[in-house]
């Protein structure tokens, strides 16, 4: 049986990975989740400099989703490369950098700095409906998302995601222009902004007013949407949206995605991304498929 | 490797100790020997069973019992989740992960005051059975509604405040302090924010240690989605920023080192 995709140029072991800002960069997770199962790990959004992120409360529970507002707290990129890549480089899995950025500039040092690393692939965060500049402003115009795209892809050496944000009208549009700017491939959705209200206290439950919606919620949501990227587009497709098991990576699969992520479910079960692997390959045997392959858009 | 996991715990016993207040033991499977690896001042996570409510609640641990593998938790219904653990009877399990976080740092011969504020007494009474020496615990309630003092008895000297003097001094923490000229060399605290800062201020007036437990809302509860921190004088060992994380650089923090 054959899990393994090449996904961009990228040999993958299998098609999971981690959602960006869930899982940090791995450390936190590993007495909890075989690292080296995993086909990659995502790590959270790094920036140029440290970001301090947003005022608590940062996190609500919804039903069957929850809110967040972290604000892409990072530490940098100078900490991140010298601590957290040769941490993920002590295992077997590959390295998929989540690069986040106020300005164009921003995003271009960022993806300088990482050009001789052991960052494998970088995904390009322009959909985080968390930071008041950069981030979904560029995710939300085609053309503006098409000349970022352009512009980093000058300055990155290793093959560019770039994230998509659910929060536009047309996902198909957005992804075409990613496409034209360059792009190696599309993830996608991001959060979908929402709000809760508190209403003992008569306030909102979040600091930030609004946040990023994720969990089970969104899943249908965002297998729509990645249904109509992957046909618009032909660079391949890392999904991911409210995916908690197997069932839910392939259905995500089977709607056109190369590789899936799983993110809140991290937070319901901190090895949720090594069951997610295992029920894969379980599906696959008990349906005799031979290759991942042969499920990857199946349904059209 | 993976030696830490989410596992199914198996609830032991469980009582009504107030109103909205319980009272669970939980025992471990033989390959999580989560009571063992406890310390006061510790949280679990516990998970509904529910799948529409997907985070975990972090909730302190209040007495430890190693040898029968064995961990008490005192709640408050504080919403849907708690209120799902609350009909819990002996032979259900519940899924958790822990211990986490840091506990208190159990400073030896000094003549230790331990606050307890609301929801924040449980995880007082396992310090108070760790702690030895000169214990004194004071435990602050809203009204009469009061639960776990009686169980204080055996390892410290007891005082209780209530807001609306119903039993005790009348007041809160400080002024039970206050009231009974208690001096002590070192403060243990957990509860609401402005007994905190309270805690804090009166620490750096006697210029003593005061070691504080904090609570925020949370998420992963293992330290990887910044979602539970606080500001810190220091810089933090994550993102280099003054923010700890509350369940991993905590929850307990000395006093000094929080900027409320």
């Amino acid at each position: 049986m054959n899990l393994s995709v090449n996904f961009a140029g990228i040999e993958m072991k299998n098609p999971v990975t981690t959602a960006s800002g869930t899982f940090g960069s791995g450390a936190e997770y590993k007495d909890y989740v075989d690292l080296n199962k995993l086909g990659a790990v995502t790590t959270k959004g790094v920036s140029s400099v440290p970001w301090q992120g947003n005022p608590v409360p940062r996190i609500c529970e919804t039903y069957g989703g929850m809110l967040n507002a972290i604000g892409l707290q990072n530490p940098g990129i100078d900490l991140f490369i010298e601590r957290d890549l040769p941490f993920l480089k002590q295992y077997d899995t590959r390295i998929i950098v989540n690069v986040c950025g106020r300005t164009v500039e921003e995003y271009e040092e960022v993806a300088e700095r990482l050009a001789d690393t052991d960052a494998d692939m970088l995904e390009i965060n322009i959909s985080c409906p968390n930071v008041k500049a950069g981030g979904i402003a560029f995710g939300q115009d085609p053309e503006l998302a098409r000349q970022v795209t352009d512009r980093i892809k000058q300055h990155a050496k290793q093959p560019v995601i770039m994230k998509l944000s659910p929060n536009v009208t047309n996902i198909a549009e957005m992804a075409k222009a990613v496409e034209a700017g360059g792009a190696d491939a599309i993830s996608l959705i991001n959060t979908l902004t929402g709000m809760k209200i508190d209403i003992n206290k008569r306030t909102f439950a979040l600091a930030n007013k609004t946040g990023g919606l994720s969990g089970p919620a969104i899943k249908p949501v965002a297998v729509r949407m990645v249904y109509e990227a992957a046909h618009a587009v032909k660079i391949p497709v890392l999904g991911m949206g409210g995916i908690r098991d197997a069932e839910d990576a392939l259905e995500f699969i089977m709607a056109g995605a190369t590789m899936v992520a799983a993110g809140t479910a991290n937070f319901n079960n901190p090895a949720a991304t090594e069951e997610i692997i295992d029920g894969i390959a379980a599906f696959m045997e008990k349906n005799g498929v031979k290759d991942i392959k042969e499920l990857t858009g199946c349904v059209d | 490797m993976a030696d830490r996991k989410k596992c199914a715990a198996q609830v032991t016993s469980q009582v009504k100790l107030a109103e909205g207040i319980y009272s669970m033991w939980l025992k471990f499977p033989e390959d999580m020997d989560a009571a063992g690896m406890a310390v006061p001042g510790q949280f679990i996570s516990m998970y509904s069973a529910d799948g529409s409510r997907l985070l975990p609640r972090p909730i302190s641990i209040c007495e430890i019992n190693a040898s029968g593998r064995i961990l008490r938790v005192v709640y408050r219904i504080a919403g849907k989740g708690t209120e799902e653990f609350s009909h819990l009877s002996a032979g259900n399990t519940i899924n958790v992960t822990g211990p986490l976080g840091n506990g208190f740092t159990l400073k030896e011969g000094k003549k230790a005051l331990l606050a307890g504020g609301g929801i924040g007494i449980p995880p007082m009474l396992g310090l108070a059975e760790a702690l030895k020496g000169d214990v004194m615990a004071v435990l602050g309630y809203r009204d009469q509604n009061l639960f776990l003092e009686d169980e204080f008895a055996p390892y410290a000297k007891t005082y209780v405040a209530t807001e609306d003097g119903s039993a005790g001094v009348k007041g809160n923490i400080i002024d039970a302090i206050n009231y009974y000229r208690l001096e002590p060399d070192i403060i243990y605290a957990c509860g609401p924010l402005p007994m905190l800062r309270a805690v804090k201020a009166l620490a750096e007036e006697r210029g003593i240690e005061a070691q504080v437990s904090l609570e925020e809302k949370m998420a992963c509860g293992i330290g990887a989605c910044l979602g539970c921190v606080c500001n810190s004088k220091e810089k933090d060992s994550h993102s280099n920023v003054n923010n700890k994380r509350i369940c991993k650089d905590g929850p307990v923090f000395d006093a000094r080192e929080i900027i409320f």
